[in-house]
């Protein structure tokens, strides 16, 4: 399952993201994920969970938009979307076509922070999952 | 615990979330370039007959090129092994729990190589068609490879790693006839999600197809340096 290391970089990246953003605390991570992404869905809501623990995201939220594959249609000359990942045939008109435009997509696309909150830094307040995961020693 | 007053606001990110790695590997991509080494990435599932071609072309290669492998691998050093028979200089690379290699485990395995003394380089990537799909690892082109005994339909359960391959292979095509392999339903289910898609049929007993995928291996490689330059 490389959702977990997926998740882990999304983690990275949205931490370094909000420092140079100036978000102090970050209520929600908005990720676009194309259905050729090869990332489940459900398995990376999962993992970004377990991948925010201990990291100044504790508590964040991810919303996940899930990009359905568009590609262009040479004969159409149109860029078309496709009901179902395949087959990649122009949904229109039938014809045959490898160029995928949308659909790939692992992205981060935005974050939904605030300026301050109630003094525990980027922590969100009402964060009660600290016991829950103990600190191994 | 009250709400906090401050506003909430939407910042726009619009970063790939792998983009660390495919920095690395365009970092990979250029030192590749710069040193004329071609870079072939194989992808499968395990049992796909991956190493045996490997080791098949590795062989052959090595009479005429400088060729070098590194294999990834859950734990054993099995597949090493086999490869290290070739003559090829061979690398290891174990990842432990993560079911894919990364450009960050090729720069590491590459720093006591020096790059200026190979022709050819070969990864060859966990057995797994899911978790390499996403990661680039700077090779000129990425090679999905599909056995005669995996069943026919096996390209559509795998539309992304189909996607981002540059071709396909078709091994173990000595078998095809005892697994009742049918040709037609595999062209059409590989294009079904890639219209298109490069197809080659070998087999590493008989030889089947093997010198063909090296001419044409060897005509890109010679193409590609001249657009690059290095040749
Ligand atoms: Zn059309």
């Amino acid at each position: 399952m490389h959702e977990l290391s997926i998740a882990y970089s999304l983690a990275e990246i949205a931490v370094e993201a909000a420092e140079e953003a100036g978000l102090k605390q970050v209520k929600a991570l908005y990720v676009k994920l194309g259905v050729l992404s090869g990332v489940a869905k459900e398995a990376l809501l999962f993992s970004f969970d377990v991948a925010i623990q201990g990291t100044p995201l504790e508590g964040a939220r991810l919303i996940v938009e899930e990009v359905p594959v568009k590609v262009f249609c040479p004969d159409c000359q149109e860029a078309r979307i496709l009901p179902a990942p395949f087959p990649m045939r122009c949904p229109v008109c039938g014809g045959k076509t490898g160029q995928v435009l949308e659909g790939r997509e692992m992205e981060l696309s935005a974050l939904e922070g605030g300026d301050s909150n109630a003094g525990d830094g980027i922590y969100p307040a009402d964060c009660g999952n600290s016991s829950e995961y103990p600190e191994e020693k | 615990m009250q709400e906090t007053a401050s506003t909430p606001r939407i910042v726009e990110i619009r970063q790939n979330i792998l983009k660390k790695n495919d920095l690395l590997a365009a970092r990979l991509r250029k030192r590749f370039h710069q040193a004329g080494v071609y870079v072939v990435n194989l992808v499968s599932s395990p049992g796909a007959g991956k190493t045996t071609f490997l080791t098949e072309v590795l062989s052959r290669l090595a009479e005429r090129y400088k060729v070098a492998a590194l294999v990834g691998d859950l734990a054993t050093d099995h597949d090493a092994e086999r490869l290290r028979q070739s003559g090829a200089r061979v690398k290891q690379i174990t990842t432990g729990t993560v079911c894919h290699l990364e450009a960050e485990m090729i720069e590491r395995s590459l720093e006591d190589w020096d790059l200026s003394d190979i022709d050819f380089l070969f990864i060859e990537n966990v057995g797994n068609l899911v978790c390499p799909a996403g990661y680039d690892l700077g090779e000129n082109r990425r090679v999905v490879l599909f056995s005669v005994t995996e069943g026919e339909d096996k390209p559509m359960k795998y539309p992304t790693i189909v996607n981002s391959a540059d071709e396909s292979i078709i091994t173990k095509m000595d078998m095809a006839e005892l697994a009742g392999f049918q040709r037609d339903r595999f062209y059409d289910s590989i294009y079904k999600v890639r219209p298109g898609i490069s197809v080659y049929e070998v087999s590493a007993r008989t030889g089947e197809g093997i010198g063909e995928w090296i001419s044409r291996l060897e005509a890109e490689k010679r193409a590609f340096q001249q657009r690059a330059g290095t040749l």
